[in-house]
């Protein structure tokens, strides 16, 4: 069954600068926003596009993620022909083994492909925020007659070293590319983002296959296409994106949704960001609660203080409970007088009464370092405790 | 565990009379219920969570935003190729059309009963809003040998609201014989009072529609169980959870307020046994600073910079600036605009009030503004 293009999401990845929040589940399935997670992103951008074939690559701890795509229904992705399909690696006859790098992830995946008989294939990530019409990238691709297009956007000089950085000539063509460099030449950072044509890259992932070497895209690929000349572009992305990989940066995407000016609209019906729903009943606001520029979900029982923060599904905070800045994942419980200042509450936390956790930066002071405070999934921190900024449990 | 032998039968016209207001545009099934429900969401839930694999929607007018609504039923679970659900709209046959009543209903949807080779029959209507198993009641049921089981609840009746003018009163004996039944007597006091749920073996009910049907005898209360109560076996089962019985706008607005008790809502959204309804992915609800919400059941995609007391607000209402609400019960895509102050009132889905508007009400008389009426500012 012929598709023009299908998408292919990986979604292995175990995120470990991600560390208490991704010790039992993969990134992708970390909550985000209220009431995402993190794939919600990619899938809803896949299905707004009109891509209605989604390969999901799984690896590290998939029984969350595999559990929330489940047939893809929630993003229209349950389909006759087509759909979302999840992916774990294999045993085959001359052995078995696990993705070894992205592009042996892809490499592994030939047969899921060419059933589709895609002329373009999108890869995506499962670690960024934003929202994307991959359709005009795929067109992009079409009229540049390219074999690869990198989705691009500008980043600071300083940022520049942590991504794949290139350098275009005046029609976007891309003449050179560095993975993670130390002296960028440019800031047209890569998103990780890419569409090739199938027939090329199925190519090239045979060839690094049998070469070995780390089999990723940013180190293998992508250079060895460059260096054949193929005609490679950069389409270059405007709004909202960020990479959620470190706890302090999903800390601040959460923050930056906050911000009514955000360019990630969570309110726009033309393109909604679907998730799968939990089935509660309305967040109910008690007599006590004071609640100020901030966003709070279905289920939820708030009888406290929250101020500038974002309380997910089923979460309870009882009263002269004060919330700042702070994330709290779905059906965590804060118990009455418990602080919680820039901080992440993990899934199913209980914060017991008199708790304090974290500070702002101004309060830790300048003689300490500071950094957003931590709580894991489902643990219980005791009446009474003090969890200092920076300070994670469990600690990994 | 689901149990094949068991029909659902949902009767979503049923009542629509008493809350003329709200089901000028939908049907009683479809009225917006508890900041993100339609009370069909009630029944529907109920069956499913009662293993229930089949139900039946009978539907007469108005059922447009019901369909919608409803779609394949797969958010109830019942997008099911065993059973699933069926709508069954009038017309659809020979012998459907508008009934009057609910033994017209059932003689229009005569041929889906026939087909279904259930034992037992659930009937629940859409005007009572609760978290009940049927499961116990199909035991008591089969238990006691009875042709017929009607749910009923100890209601204490005062001399305010509808009441038991819109109730059928039941008494039962010590083996829970139904040995009376009253079509809206005016009582006060505490009596049993119908919830409009029934459990009924299927090849009983078969019998008293062809009896009764060509006859004319419409009602199923007053022909079943006021003057044939002798011919059938027929016993009641007490429901003893929290429900509240839609009879008419006022009740409809106290229903909603009284979910405003932590305790209500706990018992009426119980743990592990959810309400489903139609995802409509709205974002979370925000919360603007300077905003101030207090008792209140708030929806998500909901967008509030002003004053909210004491109020239900579903899906995508948005409160402006210096806006005062207090009381109101305001449905789906309700715009207040800045500095508005509103109290005790019901706005229907998509009402815009505009800019300084005032309009109050008492909470023991609402007002209520229909769909999409727009009050800008003078």
């Amino acid at each position: 069954m012929k598709k023009e293009c299908i998408a292919m999401l990986l979604a292995g990845g175990q995120g470990s600068r991600l560390y208490a929040l991704t010790q039992k589940m993969a990134k992708p399935a970390v909550p985000f926003g209220g009431k995402y997670r993190i794939i919600d992103f990619p899938l809803s951008n896949c299905t707004n596009s009109g891509i209605d074939t989604v390969g999901v690559l799984t690896q590290y701890q998939p029984l969350e993620l595999n559990d929330y795509i489940g047939n893809g229904q929630p993003w229209d992705l349950d389909r006759l022909r087509g759909g979302v399909h999840i992916l774990p690696p294999y045993q085959t006859a001359s052995g078995s083994s696990w993705y070894e790098g992205t592009a042996n992830a892809i490499y592994q995946n030939i047969r899921f492909i060419d059933r589709y008989n895609p002329d373009y294939i999108i890869v995506l990530g499962g670690d960024h925020i934003y929202k994307m019409d991959y359709s005009r990238m795929v067109d992009f691709h079409k009229e540049h007659n390219a074999d690869a297009t990198i989705a691009v956007l500008n980043v600071s000089l300083e940022e520049a070293s942590r991504f794949g950085i290139m350098t275009c000539d005046s029609d976007l063509r891309i003449v050179d590319f560095t993975e993670k460099p130390k002296e960028p030449k440019s800031t047209l950072a890569s998103m990780g983002i890419y569409v090739f044509t199938w027939d090329k890259l199925r190519k090239y992932l045979i060839e690094n296959e049998e070469a070995g070497g780390s089999k990723d895209f940013g180190k293998d690929i992508i250079p060895a296409m460059l260096q054949n000349n193929e005609r490679m572009y950069a389409y270059s992305f405007e709004g909202y994106w960020k990479d959620v990989g470190t706890l302090y940066s999903l800390w601040e995407a959460n923050m930056d949704i906050l911000n009514p000016s955000n360019d990630l609209d969570l309110y726009d019906a033309d393109w909604k960001i679907y998730s799968r729903n939990m089935s509660l009943p309305p967040q109910y606001i008690g007599p006590e609660a004071n609640i100020q520029d901030s966003l709070v979900c279905d289920g939820c029982n708030v009888n406290g203080n929250v101020i500038s923060s974002i309380v997910y599904s089923g979460v309870t905070i009882e009263k002269d409970v004060v919330i700042d800045h702070s994330v709290i994942m779905p059906g965590a419980v804060i118990r009455s007088g418990a602080v919680v200042k820039y901080a992440i509450i993990g899934e199913d936390s209980v914060i017991e009464s008199d708790v304090k956790i974290g500070a702002s930066k101004e309060e830790t002071g300048s003689d300490t370092k500071w950094d957003i405070a931590v709580i894991g999934h489902g643990e219980t921190i005791s009446s009474g405790v003090s969890v200092a900024p920076g300070q994670m449990i469990p600690v990994v | 565990m689901i149990y094949n032998n068991i029909l659902g039968l949902i009767f979503s016209n049923m009542h629509d009379e008493s809350v003329s207001e709200l089901t000028n545009v939908r049907t009683m099934g479809s009225i917006l219920f508890g900041g993100r429900y339609r009370l069909i969401d009630f029944p529907l839930s109920n069956m499913t969570n009662s293993g229930i694999p089949e139900v039946g929607v009978i539907t007469k007018a108005n059922y447009q935003s019901l369909l919608d609504h409803i779609g394949s039923g797969r958010e109830w679970d019942l997008g099911t190729k065993n059973g699933g659900l069926h709508l069954l709209p009038p017309f659809s046959h020979q012998k459907s059309g508008l009934y009057r009543g609910r033994i017209e209903a059932l003689e229009g949807v005569l041929p889906f009963i026939q087909h279904s080779d259930a034992e037992y029959v659930v009937m629940s209507d859409c005007d009572v809003v609760t978290t009940i198993d049927f499961r116990p009641v199909i035991r008591e049921h089969k238990k006691n040998e009875a042709d017929i089981t009607v749910v009923y609840a100890k209601h204490n009746f005062t001399n305010t609201g509808v009441g038991s003018r819109a109730s059928t009163i039941i008494e039962v004996d010590d083996n829970k014989r139904v040995v009376s039944a009253t079509i809206n007597p005016d009582i006060i006091g505490e009596a049993n009072r119908s919830l409009n749920m029934f459990v009924i073996s299927r090849k009983i009910l078969e019998k008293i529609v062809c009896r009764f049907a060509p006859e004319g005898f419409a009602s199923f209360d007053k022909q079943v169980l006021q003057q044939n109560k002798a011919n059938y076996k027929i016993c009641g089962y007490e429901h003893k959870g929290y429900y509240e019985k839609i009879e008419d706008i006022m009740s409809y607005y106290t229903a909603n307020m009284n979910l405003l008790k932590p305790e209500n809502m706990q018992r009426m959204f119980l743990n592990n046994t959810p309400i489903y309804t139609k995802v409509k992915d709205s974002g979370p609800a925000r919360y603007e600073t300077g905003s101030k919400v207090e008792n209140s059941l708030i929806a998500d995609g909901c967008i509030i910079e002003g004053e909210v007391i004491n109020s239900v607000l579903f899906r995508g209402v948005k409160v402006g600036k210096g806006a005062v609400v207090r009381n109101c019960i305001l449905m789906q895509n309700t715009q207040i605009g800045e500095g508005a102050e509103l109290h005790a009132v019901i706005t229907d889905k998509n009402v815009k009030v505009g800019k300084d508007k005032l309009l109050t009400a008492s909470t023991k008389n609402a007002l209520f503004i229909k769909k999409n009426q727009k009050i800008e500012e003078d």
